[in-house]
């Protein structure tokens, strides 16, 4: 396939640059395997001797586990093993460093598997091997647990209530820095600069308001997978579809308590994550039932599961509180935010706390942060994770001032936006960031500039909102290595699992520093013992932070190859030089060779050339993204249609334009769904009451419009291409922006996600 | 549970053999027949993963019994491309990028294939509603319907019909 650059389809790159390969929009490595059906995911993996797993899950929110009786499940024909907490390592009680995240292991540990208490309906309480799936579940229904069945905790105004029932009794919380016992806060932080109270003072206006927001799903279309062998030296190997091999590997060496080098993790496909699959959840048990059966041991979750016990991302509060001096400059902001954690401490309030006030440059600031254990699932990372709650509360408030103003929505922003130089309310200054930059696209979209008429037919409504989003990307540690091939292309073996083209955004980096056509690189994704420690593909790093080492690689394979030209041509490596694919002799123009005619001759001039290039990335370059909606509100129903919908982002750099636009595309309508319908319900009893995807409604194809999106390239300054990171940013607006449009359309201000239809009739109601 | 004979067509080719009662259409490709490209992603019809064309309609392979499939012909996502070539809605899902994790990829396929056949030249009204049975969490569908379109577009241009 030919790398072509052609226009992306209405919506203009507009970085001015003369790269050859980036840019261009070559067909993915894996693409023909994936519309074929070739390619594996976990689920798909076969071994000889295979015993198929279950899992049998907790029917109660909150229970101490009195007993587990399993002896008449493991008396049945055709089970080889069965687990309880009893049989699970007792795993140290310390953190481990995930990338995106950290996790408690004996908290990893029992999230897998309970020991002597269950903290949210779904949490395995035993699992069995069996011959084929239908024992292993056969085997569940034999096994009895004695249940004391305690009152759950739902939500984190119930968790903070007074006498409310603490969910870990071991759990010592962290109240700004004091510690606390007997309760279900985790921790209370805060960031504090300026003069708070001042700056509220000498405001002409101040916005108050608290949002709040259901739990909900990543949704991946990929229930969990996990296989395992437990060897008899000792050694595990597990091939599961995970967003990290290495953060799957430590997370599973900690719980069995096994030196990392032990533990082999082989990634397979994986079927989306969203931040969901960097967690463990099957792997460890899987490895302990083989280990028990002396067979590798595979357990497949269920869509139930998938909801009950996976994931989710935290509901919760947010409240913001904005001060504004008579012309509109923010003089004072106030946040407080509290993410329930589920399960086990560790929701991504922290997160949420850096991207609270990111869009805007306000001197005054506090942010306070609240991680709050309640009986649901442990919570996950979910794309961006805590950027959407946040900006939901700030663009709701941020919305409100201008209309009060008298102002324009962009005008606004774009006098308080944040940039170069600004200091994040949480500390850190900014480098060059993109936010005025996609305020100034936006305002020039064709899409704001359309006039929307504000009447629809049969009386419906219409109306269009705004609204900003930040993420601030990660970088962290990738390892890439390149080896040339004597036919001129290149082999790329790197340790990012592939979740949506990254394999191609790679490669394509690669190629641009070797001067050769995208489709001449072959990236592969390999295990833990055949690259070096990658972490996570998440927090949009790895297009930046593995195609940053993908560059170094490159370079050192170009190095390498000056030296075998300067061979060739009896001259110093210096007198070479390179220059789009071909080598040449600085003082005779004459001698050069392009890379695919030196690649011949990597026999006679040595040998084998490879080169491995490793980073380890503190710092990342922060996105932005506007999204515009417009929606229109049937009064009969309070159903919301989406009628148009746009995306602006500042990408820094789009190596391949389609799938940067895919990225913005999905995580959008991620947030279509998250504003719209998406919740988990929850009776009394803290049980999910819609764990199918019918009851928990993710948008399908008829409810949406298609996704218009406009890729602004401000160059990140870190990176050797610009590229700043795609992929959470595109879910940080949506829910602000259809409360916005709603808002516009029918006059009442939502506060409370998703916006489903009965709320909008009672909205409605209460409005007469 | 005693197993009992099908006769049945997968991708071209008759096959004979004994299924349990209770298995699916599904756990049959899958299993039995290491035809791993269908996908399970909730069992219960509602995600669109394991579709497959039986008797040329697009279903949901977790909703068949195995038993019910006997005498019949099935087609599964590695029966679309022929002879090494792919069918013009594979070509376009990759041309278009109309896929990220790939894993609602196949029955996407499936149904977009199923959707052609009869309807060569859908609207993108059309084409929402015949895919509205296909759950896609990366993409926003976005560029599955172009893919779709594009595929519709490279039939009317003369291009041997969609397999």
């Amino acid at each position: 396939m030919v790398a072509t650059r052609k226009p992306a389809t209405g919506r203009p790159v507009n970085g001015k640059h003369n790269y050859k390969v980036i840019g261009t929009r070559p067909i993915r490595h894996d693409g023909l395997d994936k519309v074929t059906g070739r390619a594996i995911y976990g689920a798909d993996i076969k071994l000889p001797g295979l015993a198929h797993g279950a899992v049998l899950r907790s029917p109660h929110a909150h229970a101490i586990i009195k007993k587990v009786d399993t002896s008449r499940a493991e008396k049945l024909a055709g089970v080889y093993a069965v687990i309880t907490g009893a049989d699970m390592p007792k795993a140290d009680n310390r953190e481990v460093d995930l990338g995106e995240g950290a996790a408690n292991l004996k908290w990893a540990s029992n999230n897998v598997m309970a020991d002597d208490k269950v903290n949210y309906r779904g949490q395995p309480v035993a699992a069995v091997a069996a011959v084929d799936q239908n024992t292993a579940l056969q085997a569940l229904g034999l096994i009895k647990v004695d249940y004391e069945v305690l009152p759950a905790v739902r939500d984190v105004r119930e968790a903070m209530a007074k006498g409310a029932p603490v969910i870990l009794s071991g759990l010592v919380g962290d109240d700004l820095g004091k510690k606390v016992k007997n309760t279900n806060m985790a921790r209370h932080f805060r960031h504090e600069f300026g003069n708070l109270d001042e700056g509220f003072k000498k405001s002409k206006l101040v916005v108050e308001h608290e949002y709040e927001l259901a739990t909900v799903h990543q949704g991946y279309i990929e229930p969990h997978n996990a296989t395992a062998q437990w060897t008899a030296d000792n050694r595990v190997t597990v091939w599961t579809s995970t967003q990290g091999a290495f953060a799957a590997r430590r997370q599973i060496a900690g719980i069995l308590r096994l030196d990392d080098s032990r533990v082999k993790v082989i990634p397979l496909e994986i079927g989306g994550g969203f931040g969901g699959k960097i967690p463990v959840y099957g792997e460890p048990v899987a490895a302990v039932l083989s280990r028990k059966c002396a067979r590798p041991v595979k357990l497949l979750m269920d869509r139930k599961a998938v909801f009950e016990s996976t994931g989710p991302t935290p509901g919760g509060t947010v409240k913001v509180k904005i001060g504004v001096d008579a012309k509109g400059k923010m003089l004072a902001a106030d946040a407080d935010i509290r993410f329930e954690s589920g399960g086990y401490p560790g929701s991504p309030v922290g997160a949420g706390a850096m991207c609270v006030f990111a869009a805007y440059n306000i001197p005054n600031t506090r942010i306070d942060g609240y991680d709050i254990v309640t009986n649901k699932p442990k919570s996950a990372a979910y794309r961006a994770p805590g950027s959407t709650h946040v900006a939901f509360a700030t663009e709701g408030v941020v919305d409100e001032i201008a209309e009060k103003l008298g102002m324009d929505k962009i005008d606004f922003r774009m006098m308080n936006s944040a940039k170069e130089g600004t200091r994040r309310a949480d500390g850190p200054i900014f480098p060059k960031i993109g936010h005025e930059e996609c305020l100034a696209a936006a305002k020039n979209s064709p899409h704001w500039k359309s006039k929307l008429v504000k009447n629809g037919p049969n009386g419906k409504k219409r109306g269009r909102g705004i609204a900003s989003g930040y993420w601030f990307n990660i970088g962290l540690k990738s390892v890439v290595t390149i080896s040339v091939n004597t036919d001129g292309t290149a082999a790329l073996v790197e340790g990012s699992t592939d979740i949506g083209g990254s394999r191609a955004s790679i490669a394509m980096q690669a190629a641009e520093v070797l001067g050769i056509p995208a489709e001449d690189v072959r990236p592969v994704v390999v295990d833990t013992e055949s690259i070096g420690y990658t972490d996570v593909t998440g927090g949009s790093r790895t297009c930046y932070a593995t195609g940053y080492a993908a560059y170094n690689a490159a370079q050192s394979v170009v190095s390498i190859l000056k030296e075998r030209a300067a061979k060739l041509w009896d001259i110093k490596s210096n007198d070479v030089d390179f220059k789009d694919g071909v080598f040449f002799n600085k003082s005779d123009a004459e001698l050069k060779l392009t890379f695919k005619q030196l690649a011949k001759k990597l026999d006679e001039t040595g040998g084998p050339v490879s080169a491995t290039g490793s980073v380890d990335l503190s710092a990342a370059g922060g996105g932005y993204g506007i999204h515009i909606a417009d929606v229109e509100v049937d009064p009969e129903t309070g159903k919301t249609d989406v009628l148009r919908y746009t995306a602006i982002q500042d990408v820094g750099r789009a190596i391949h334009p389609s799938y940067v636009e895919g990225q913005i595309q999905g995580g959008a309508v991620q947030g279509i769904g998250w504003a719209l319908n998406e919740e988990y319900f929850m009776d009394q009893q803290g049980r999910m009451s819609n764990s199918s995807f019918l009851d928990y409604r993710m948008p399908t194809t008829l409810d949406l419009p298609m996704i218009e999106t406009i890729v602004l390239e401000v160059p990140n300054p870190i990176h050797p291409f610009g590229v700043r990171g795609v992929g959470e940013t595109p879910i940080a607006p949506p829910v602000a922006t259809i409360a916005n449009a709603l808002y516009d359309a029918v006059g009442v201000r939502f506060r409370q996600a998703p916006m489903k239809p009965g709320r909008v009739m009672e909205a409605l109601a209460g409005k007469k | 549970m005693a197993k009992i004979p099908i006769q049945f067509t997968v991708n071209g080719e008759p096959r004979e053999m004994m299924v349990e009662p209770a298995w699916t259409l599904l756990r049959t490709l899958r299993d039995e027949l290491l035809l791993t490209g269908t996908k399970e992603g909730c069992s219960n019809g509602n995600c669109g993963a394991c579709t497959v064309l039986v008797e040329g309609r697009s279903v949901n392979s977790c909703l068949v019994l195995a038993p019910e499939a006997d005498g019949l012909e099935v087609t599964t996502v590695e029966g679309i491309a022929r002879n090494g070539k792919l069918s013009h809605v594979q070509e376009a899902f990759v041309q278009e990028g109309g896929l990220q994790c790939g894993f609602c990829t196949p029955g996407f396929i499936i149904s977009a294939t199923a959707l052609l056949r009869r309807n060569p030249n859908p609207t993108e009204e059309e084409i929402r509603l015949n895919l509205a049975g296909n759950l896609c969490r990366c993409t926003g569908y976005d560029k599955i319907i172009k893919a779709v379109m594009r595929a519709s577009a490279a039939m009317a241009s003369g291009g041997a019909p969609a397999t």
